[in-house]
Order: structure tokens, then C-alpha cells, then sequence
């Protein structure tokens, strides 16, 4: 399949993010965390479509959206391979892959039900301990955290 | 550590850990010190404990200061559902220093990070207990003269036990060869080995205890602990996994010291006490030293030579 053909599969945004190279089983996932099933802008969404990189690949193109830090970190947990491309008047004016941060707060649950985290009102605090297979420490109880089981807030 | 928490092993680097020990030493040479009149210690046991609240009250007392505290919930108000964060803050208008035992993994973090006054962690669920991970490196180096290059053997609930994270973790730091033996379901968790690893050490994994007493330098036994079991199961099945007998020693290197955190339930058979290589007893007493030196090092307050 051309880049045009696949471009006109999800139509195009006059302003706003487009986030690019999700992969497909992760895009309802993606949806949810960011509220987009709540959004009350136009936004479209692509599934199983062809990629390169992926083989299979979601797109999500949301208007008069630009994600804030907290947002995009949740989009890396995600889909730590996803690009975020900015559109203003139907042009291209910024793309980067989103970057996992070396520790961040909330978006995720510790795994350690006896954690505090889990326990009081205490907030969550991570470290990553390995970017490319998604290894969380817990800053409180010292437990590791795995993709396969992370449970987003 | 002046005005420093102490609440995981990891925070602190080599030469931190051996400065407590060498500071415990002057304190074995003269434990009744006055040297923190005016000090006032809090211990907040939100669980069990025999040993570590009472020496660290002994440890307290013995530097001079005075001990506030509780031992136990339910004359407090945690029972009326007083969130931790509320308890501490409470509790630091009273006093210099917290010392807190609670039974939620990562409380002491939390504590130490609410808290306006030094919190020593005492026990955080099944997370890290490092006053007795010091006090077992206390115990290690003083029976073999050092803690570099050693042979240690953990032995039995490596999974739920707090002092065996602490240790291992500290150990990692010697170049120490790790024999873990331990039943199938009470594995090392992957968070403690990761340390082993990172450092490219070596270490085995034994269900059976006999395959490596002979090669080691400290058996480190510990209790199969029911209190972290939600299903009494699986705790009936591993209970008696482990009891080390005195005629298992015969072969046993001449060095050979065995330690255990105590409480024992039977893990160790009484026939083992007599037994010179025995040390949990003594391991016991070097708690209130190493005890003296945490608190005397936090307040900032040098012991006499």
C-alpha cells in the first residue's frame, strides 16, 4: 500500500496531533488512557493498518488537540515507539518519537498490592529501570513492575 | 549520615555502611555512653517485635536519651483510621528521630518523606529491614575478620524475608558468592537478584540445603514467616521445609558461623545452640551497638573513643 493511499485511509486534520505508530492491539488502549473516548472534538481513528515498522499499526488523529508532558508519558508507556506529529492549517509543523522519561509519578499502578501506593493516599513514584523491555521500580516498596503488568489510572 | 533517613540499604553507598560498623565497634568497647542527653527517640511499632524496638530502646538509653513511643496500635489513633502521613507529622512535633516498624512495604519512604525529623525504617512489610541488615554485616565481618570475597548461604523464606533483601543487597557490594536455598515458591525475588546480577556475581539456587553447608562461610537461616501468607496452604506445605540439625554441621568449614534474625520457630533444632559455630545469640547483642551507632551517627554526636 502507497504512504498516499494509507494517509487517505484516516482523513486529514486541519489542526491538531496526530499520533502515529501505535501498535494496533494497543490502540483502544492509548484511547482510554488519554480520555479520547470522552473527547468532544472531531477524531478519527486507524486500526490494522499497514506499517513498515509494526507490520500492523493504529493511528489516532485527534483536532485541536496538543498533548501536555504528563500525556505524552502515558502515550510512551503505552507505545513507547509511538511519533506525535503536530498539525496547524493542514501542515506538518512538528514531529518527534515520544521520549519514556528515567521517573515519573502516577499513570500507573505498582503491582504490589501491599505496596502504600495501593494501601493510602499515597501517589505513585517510579523509576525505569530498563527503557527498552519497560521495567518499573517502585520508588516505595522496591518491586518491579512489568509491561504485561501495568494497569493504568 | 547527619539528619539522613535510613530507610533502604540501597540508599547508601560502601564506605557509609562501613562507617556505621567501625562506629558500632567503639560502642561494643563502651556501651554506656551519655553522649545524647537531650535526645528524644520515637518508636512507632505498627507490628510485632521483640528485638529491635526493645534494643533500640536499650541502644537509646545506653547514649542517654529518652525513648516515646508505642508498640503497639491499639491505644492509638490509627485505630480511629489516622492516615500514616497524619501519625508522622504528629509525631515530629515530639520528637528528634523516628523509628518506625509498619507492616505496608514502602511506608517508611513515604514516612521519611512527609516527616520533617530523620525516620529510620525498622521493618516495612516484607520490603527491607536495614538496621538488621547492618548488624548482620556487624555480625559477618566480625566472625570472619571481613566481608570481602565470602561465601553465604540464605536459607529458606528468601522471598518474604525483609533481612535477607537487605543483606543481599548490601553483600553485593563484597564480592560475595550467593547460595540460595530456598522452597520452589520462595524464590529470591527477580527485584533482589537484579542486584546479584548487575554486579556480575556469582550465585546457585538449591532446594536442598545439604548440597552446599560445606562450601560456605555463613549459613544465614531464617524463619518460615506464617504472618506473610494469605493462604494458610501454602504455608503448611513450606513450614517444615528446612530444620538445621546439629549432625548436618559434621563437614561444615571450620569458620563456618551460623546467623539467624530470630524469632526461630524450629528452623534451627536447640541441639544446634551448644554448637561454637552457633552466633545468633551474640548476633542478637551486636544489634544494640550497631543500634547506637545508627542513632549516635543521624543526631550527628561522635562517641568517645
Amino acid at each position: 500500500m502507497s504512504e498516499k493511499r494509507k494517509e487517505l485511509s484516516v482523513s486529514a486534520i486541519e489542526n491538531g496531533t496526530v499520533i502515529d505508530h501505535i501498535p494496533s492491539e494497543k490502540l483502544f488502549l492509548v484511547v482510554k488512557i488519554l480520555g479520547l473516548d470522552h473527547f468532544d472534538s472531531p477524531t478519527t481513528f486507524g486500526f490494522n493498518l499497514d506499517s513498515k515498522k509494526l507490520g500492523k499499526k493504529g493511528i489516532i488523529k485527534v483536532s485541536n488537540k496538543f498533548f501536555k508532558e504528563n500525556e505524552v508519558r502515558k502515550i510512551a508507556l503505552a507505545a513507547p515507539n509511538a511519533t506525535l506529529i503536530t498539525i496547524e492549517n493542514f501542515e506538518v509543523v512538528g514531529k518527534k518519537s515520544v521520549q519514556l522519561p528515567d521517573a515519573f509519578e502516577g499513570i500507573v499502578k505498582c503491582v504490589n498490592p501491599k505496596c502504600i501506593t495501593n494501601q493510602q493516599n499515597v501517589v505513585q513514584k517510579f523509576q525505569i529501570i530498563d527503557k527498552d523491555d519497560l521495567k518499573l521500580h517502585c520508588v516505595y516498596c522496591e518491586k518491579f513492575t512489568k509491561k504485561e503488568n501495568f494497569e493504568f489510572l | 549520615m547527619k539528619n539522613r533517613s535510613l530507610i533502604s540499604i540501597n540508599d547508601h553507598t560502601k564506605e557509609e555502611l562501613i562507617g556505621i560498623l567501625d562506629r558500632a565497634e567503639k560502642f561494643e568497647k563502651k556501651p554506656k555512653q551519655h553522649i545524647m542527653p537531650q535526645a528524644v527517640v520515637a518508636t512507632l511499632f505498627f507490628e510485632p517485635s521483640t528485638r529491635t524496638r526493645l534494643s533500640f530502646e536499650s541502644a537509646a538509653n545506653q547514649l542517654g536519651a529518652r525513648v516515646i513511643g508505642f508498640s503497639d496500635t491499639s491505644s492509638t489513633s490509627v485505630q480511629k483510621g489516622e492516615s500514616l502521613k497524619d501519625t508522622i507529622l504528629t509525631v515530629c512535633q515530639y520528637a528528634d528521630i523516628i523509628i518506625m516498624r509498619h507492616p505496608v512495604e514502602g511506608s517508611a519512604r513515604f514516612a521519611s518523606e512527609v516527616a520533617t525529623i530523620p525516620v529510620v525504617n525498622a521493618g516495612d512489610g516484607a520490603n527491607q529491614h536495614p538496621t538488621q541488615c547492618l548488624l548482620d554485616l556487624y555480625s559477618i565481618r566480625k566472625t570472619q575478620g571481613t566481608l570481602d570475597n565470602l561465601n553465604i548461604a540464605l536459607v529458606g523464606d528468601l522471598k518474604y524475608g525483609r533481612t535477607v533483601h537487605s543483606l543481599t543487597e548490601a553483600m553485593c557490594h563484597f564480592n560475595t558468592t550467593f547460595h540460595l536455598v530456598s522452597p520452589e515458591a520462595l524464590k529470591l525475588p527477580s527485584a533482589v537478584k537484579h542486584h546479584i546480577k548487575e554486579k556480575n556475581l556469582e550465585y546457585h539456587q538449591y532446594t536442598d540445603l545439604m548440597e552446599c553447608i560445606e562450601k560456605v562461610d555463613i549459613l544465614y537461616m531464617t524463619r518460615i514467616q506464617r504472618e506473610r501468607f494469605t493462604d494458610p496452604i501454602g504455608y503448611e506445605k513450606v513450614k517444615n521445609f528446612y530444620i538445621l540439625k546439629n549432625s548436618m554441621l559434621s563437614n561444615a568449614k571450620s569458620n563456618l558461623r551460623i546467623l539467624h534474625p530470630l524469632p526461630r520457630v524450629n528452623e534451627i533444632d536447640e541441639d544446634v545452640d551448644s554448637n561454637p559455630k552457633a552466633y545468633y545469640f551474640q548476633q542478637a547483642l551486636n544489634g544494640v551497638y550497631v543500634r547506637q551507632a545508627i542513632l549516635s551517627s543521624i543526631l550527628g554526636v561522635e562517641p568517645e573513643n
